[in-house]
C-alpha cells in the first residue's frame, strides 16, 4: 500500500494539517484507493506546509502545501503514483524531497530524523539510527563520555554558549547521593521553535541525549521544564517517555545494563525568566521564579541543592550523533570556536521561514535571502533581531557576518539561541525599542533594582524622547541607565535589554528622531 | 459563586492536593493540576495547600501570582491567546490585536459579556515562522487573518 504523509507538528497544524489529512484519507476511501496515511514529523519547510509527502520506489514525493481544497485534484491527478505524469504535473508537484535545494544544502545533524517518520514511533526512531549513541555509551566510562561532548566543542545552545563538557565535567566531579539532569525546555524567545521541532518531531533523541548525560555525570533523575505554550509538545513528550520506560530505554536496569535514569515532565507557567536556569530551579523547586545569585553554580548547587546538569534541548538532543559518529566528526563542521551546527529558525516577516541546519559560518544574508527568500510581504528587510528579545537589531550593513558566537559578539550582537525574526522597511524601531523595555517590564523577576526599576523608566524616557522632550538630554539618560542596566543586573534580563535598546538607537536614528522634529 | 464551587470542587481539589504530597517540588504541578480541572485556583484552597505542602499562605499566594499562567478567578468557556511578540508583530499582529479586541468588545485579561470567551496576550507560541500567532484553547493557528478570526470566533461561540 502506498504511504503518504501529513505533519503533526504543531506549526503544520496551526495551517490545518489535520483538516489536510482528514480530506486525503475521506477521498482515498471515497475513491477506493488504499494509502497508508501516517502522521509524520515536519521537515521544517514552514511556509510550504501542509507539506504532503507520497512514497515512490526513487524516494518521497512532495505536493505542497496542500489545503482540503486541493485533495480531489491531487487524487484525480493519480498522486498516490507519485512519479506518474499526471502527478507531476499537478501544480502542488514539487519533486523528490531529498533533491529539494533548501533541505539539500542544509548540514541536518540534531535534526537528521525530524520530518522523516513518525515521531512517536520507537521502532522508527530505531530503524533511523537511533540509540546508537547511548549503546556506545552505555560500553563507555563517565570520563570518556564527557570526554567525547568536550572533544566535540559542543556549547550550550540555549544562549550562553557555554562548553556542555566542561559544564558535565564539573557535575561528574562534584560528589552527592542524588544529582540531576534538567532540560531546559522554556524556550521563551520569540522567533525560535527549534527546541519544540525536537519534541515534537523527534522526541527519542531529547530522551536519549538526557540518558547519555546522565551516565555522564552519574545523575538517575531528568526533569524536562517545559513551557507551558507548547500543548502537542507534551502530549507527544508524555507518550514517548512512556514508551521508552516500557521497552527498557528508561527505568531501572537501562537494557541490561545495571544503569537507571528516570525522566518526568514538568510544564513551566508562562514566566519569561524561568528560562533562566536558577529561576526555572526554583521554579522546578515549587518557588517563584527568582533568580539565584552565582556562585554557587548549579553545576555545583543546583536543584534541592544536589549538583545538576542544565541544558537547553537541542545541547542535549545534539548529544546522541556525538556519541554515535564521534567528537571528532561533529567538531569537523563550525569555523573558530564555534563547532558542530547551529539550528536556525527563520521567523517574522519572511518569505520561507523554517528550520535551517548549518555548519556555524554561514552569513545573515545567505539565510535571509537563498534560504528565506526575502521578506514576506516583498518588501526590503530593515532589520534583523537575532538572538531572542535580549538580542540586538541587525541593520541591512550587518547582513555579511557569518553566524559565529565570536563574530556576534564583536558587532555587540548574540546568537543566542539561533532565532532570526526579519522587520520590513515599515516597521518603527524606536517602537521596537519601546517593546524590550516593556518586555522586561513585564518579565523582570524583580529582584534586583537596575533591571526592575530600569525597565519601566526607560520606556518613559523614551516615550518622551520620541514626542520631542528635550531630546538630547532624554537621548544621554537612556543612555546612562543602559550603562547601569548592563552592569549592574544579576541576570541577562535586566543585563541584555539594552541589546535590543541601543542597537535600534545606534543603527536607526532617524526613527528616533522623525517624530520630535 | 464561590459557594457553589466549595461542595463539588473542593472533593477534586482535595484529591489533587492527596495525589500531590511527597512530590519533590510538588507545588508546580498541583497548581496546574488544580487549574487544568477547575479552570482556576480559587483563592479559599490556599489554607489547605500551605497545610499540605507545608507552606505559609504568603508563600502560596506569592508562587500563584508570580506566574502569567495561573488564575484566581474563572474565565471564559473558552480562552483566546494572542501572540504579541516580536516576530508576530513583524507580521502585523497589532492591527489584529486591535480587531480582535474591537470585535470581542474586551480587553486582555477580561472575558466577553456573554462569558464564552477569555483574551490573553501570549509572549510566543513557537508558531513564528508562520506570524501572527493565535491560540484558541489549545488549538494554534497561524499565518492569520481577520477573516479567520471570524471563522475561529464563530466556531466557538455558537457552541
Ligand atoms: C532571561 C533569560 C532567559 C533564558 N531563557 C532560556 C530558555 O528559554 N531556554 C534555554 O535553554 N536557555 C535559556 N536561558 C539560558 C539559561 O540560563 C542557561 O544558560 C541554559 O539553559 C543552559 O543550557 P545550555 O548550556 O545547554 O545552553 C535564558 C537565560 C536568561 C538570562
Ligand atoms: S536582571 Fe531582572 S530578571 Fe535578572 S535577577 Fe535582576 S530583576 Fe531578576
Ligand atoms: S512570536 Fe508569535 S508565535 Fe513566536
Amino acid at each position: 500500500m502506498i504511504k503518504v504523509f501529513v505533519p503533526r507538528d504543531s506549526t503544520a497544524l496551526s495551517l490545518g494539517a489535520n483538516r489536510t489529512a482528514k480530506a486525503i484519507q475521506a477521498e482515498a476511501d471515497k475513491r477506493g484507493v488504499e494509502i497508508v496515511l501516517i502522521r509524520n514529523g515536519s521537515r521544517g519547510l514552514f511556509w510550504l506546509e501542509p507539506f504532503v509527502e507520497v512514497e515512490t520506489e526513487q524516494g518521497r514525493v512532495a505536493f505542497a502545501p496542500v489545503k482540503p481544497k486541493d485533495v480531489s485534484s491531487l487524487f484525480d491527478a493519480n498522486f498516490t503514483d507519485a512519479l506518474s505524469n499526471t502527478a507531476k504535473e499537478h501544480s502542488l508537484y514539487l519533486g523528490l524531497v531529498k533533491e529539494l535545494k533548501w533541505l539539500k544544502k542544509q548540514h541536518r545533524l540534531t535534526f537528521a530524523r525530524a520530518g522523516i517518520s513518525d515521531p512517536v514511533s520507537l521502532d522508527d526512531y530505531i530503524e533511523l539510527d537511533g540509540y546508537k549513541g547511548l549503546k556506545n555509551a552505555l560500553t563507555m566510562s563517565s570520563e570518556d563520555i564527557v570526554k567525547a561532548v568536550t572533544d566535540s566543542g559542543l556549547r550550550g545552545r540555549g544562549g550562553a554558549a557555554f562548553p556542555t563538557g566542561i559544564k558535565w565535567n564539573t557535575v561528574l566531579g562534584a560528589s552527592a547521593n542524588q544529582k540531576y539532569i534538567v532540560c531546559n525546555a522554556d524556550e521563551g524567545d520569540s522567533g525560535t521553535f527549534s527546541d519544540r521541532m525536537i519534541m515534537e518531531n523527534d522526541p527519542f533523541v531529547l530522551i536519549e541525549g538526557m540518558t547519555i548525560a546522565g551516565l555522564a555525570v552519574g545523575a538517575t533523575q531528568g526533569y524536562i521544564y517545559l513551557r507551558s505554550e507548547y500543548p502537542h509538545s507534551l502530549a507527544i513528550l508524555n507518550e514517548t517517555i512512556s514508551k521508552a520506560y516500557n521497552a527498557g530505554y528508561l527505568g531501572d536496569d537501562i537494557k541490561g545494563s545495571g544503569k537507571s535514569f528516570y525522566i518526568e515532565v514538568r510544564r513551566a507557567a508562562g514566566a519569561y525568566i524561568c528560562g533562566e536556569e536558577t529561576a526555572l530551579l526554583e521554579s522546578l523547586e515549587g518557588k517563584r521564579g527568582l533568580v539565584r545569585f552565582k556562585p554557587p553554580l548549579p553545576a555545583v548547587e543546583g536543584l534541592f541543592a544536589k549538583p545538576t546538569v542544565v541544558n537547553n534541548v537541542i545541547s542535549l538532543a545534539t548529544v546522541p550523533i556525538i556519541l554515535d559518529k564521534g567528537a571528532q566528526y561533529y567538531a569537523d563542521y563550525g569555523m573558530g570556536r564555534s563547532r558542530g551546527t547551529l539550528p536556525i529558525q527563520l521567523a517574522g516577516n519572511i518569505k520561507q521561514g523554517g528550520l535551517v541546519e548549518l555548519a556555524f559560518g554561514a552569513t545573515l544574508r545567505e539565510l535571509l535571502y537563498d534560504y528565506g527568500g526575502g521578506s514576506a510581504t516583498g518588501r526590503p528587510i530593515k532589520a534583523v533581531q537575532v538572538g531572542g528579545p535580549l538580542g540586538a537589531y541587525l541593520p541591512e550593513s550587518q547582513f555579511d557576518t557569518p553566524l559565529d558566537y565570536e563574530a556576534f559578539a564583536k558587532i555587540e550582537a548574540v546568537l543566542g539561541h539561533g532565532g532570526i525574526v526579519a522587520f520590513d522597511d515599515t516597521v518603527d524601531m524606536a517602537k521596537m525599542a519601546c517593546y524590550a523595555f516593556e518586555f522586561c517590564a513585564i518579565e523582570s523577576c524583580g529582584k534586583c533594582t537596575p533591571c526592575r526599576i530600569g525597565a519601566v523608566r526607560g520606556l518613559e524616557v523614551l516615550h518622551k524622547m520620541t514626542s520631542g522632550q528635550d531630546y538630547e538630554k532624554n537621548l544621554q539618560l537612556v543612555r546612562d541607565l543602559s550603562d547601569t542596566m548592563m552592569s549592574g543586573s544579576l541576570c541577562a534580563m535586566g543585563g541584555m535589554t539594552p541589546y535590543p535598546v541601543l542597537s535600534a538607537l545606534n543603527h536607526f536614528p532617524k526613527d528616533f528622531e522623525s517624530q520630535h522634529k | 459563586m464561590s459557594d457553589t464551587l466549595a461542595a463539588a470542587d473542593l472533593i477534586k481539589i482535595e484529591a489533587h492536593i492527596d495525589a500531590h504530597k511527597g512530590l519533590p517540588g510538588a507545588l508546580l504541578p498541583l497548581m496546574h493540576a488544580i487549574q487544568d480541572d477547575i479552570g482556576y485556583i480559587p483563592e479559599e484552597i490556599y489554607p489547605q495547600v500551605s497545610k499540605a505542602m507545608a507552606l505559609s499562605i504568603a508563600e502560596v499566594h506569592g508562587f500563584i501570582s508570580f506566574y502569567h499562567h495561573f488564575r484566581t478567578h474563572p474565565v471564559g468557556k473558552h480562552v483566546l491567546q494572542v501572540c504579541r511578540a516580536e516576530s508576530c508583530q513583524a507580521m502585523g499582529s497589532e492591527k489584529l490585536e486591535a480587531y480582535i479586541k474591537a470585535k470581542l468588545s474586551v480587553d486582555y485579561h477580561n472575558t466577553t459579556a456573554d462569558g464564552k470567551i477569555t483574551l490573553l496576550p501570549v509572549y510566543c507560541l513557537g508558531n513564528c515562522a508562520c506570524s501572527p500567532s493565535v491560540m484558541m484553547n489549545e488549538e494554534i493557528y497561524g499565518r492569520v487573518d481577520m477573516k479567520q478570526i471570524d471563522d475561529i470566533v464563530n466556531e466557538v461561540i455558537h457552541d
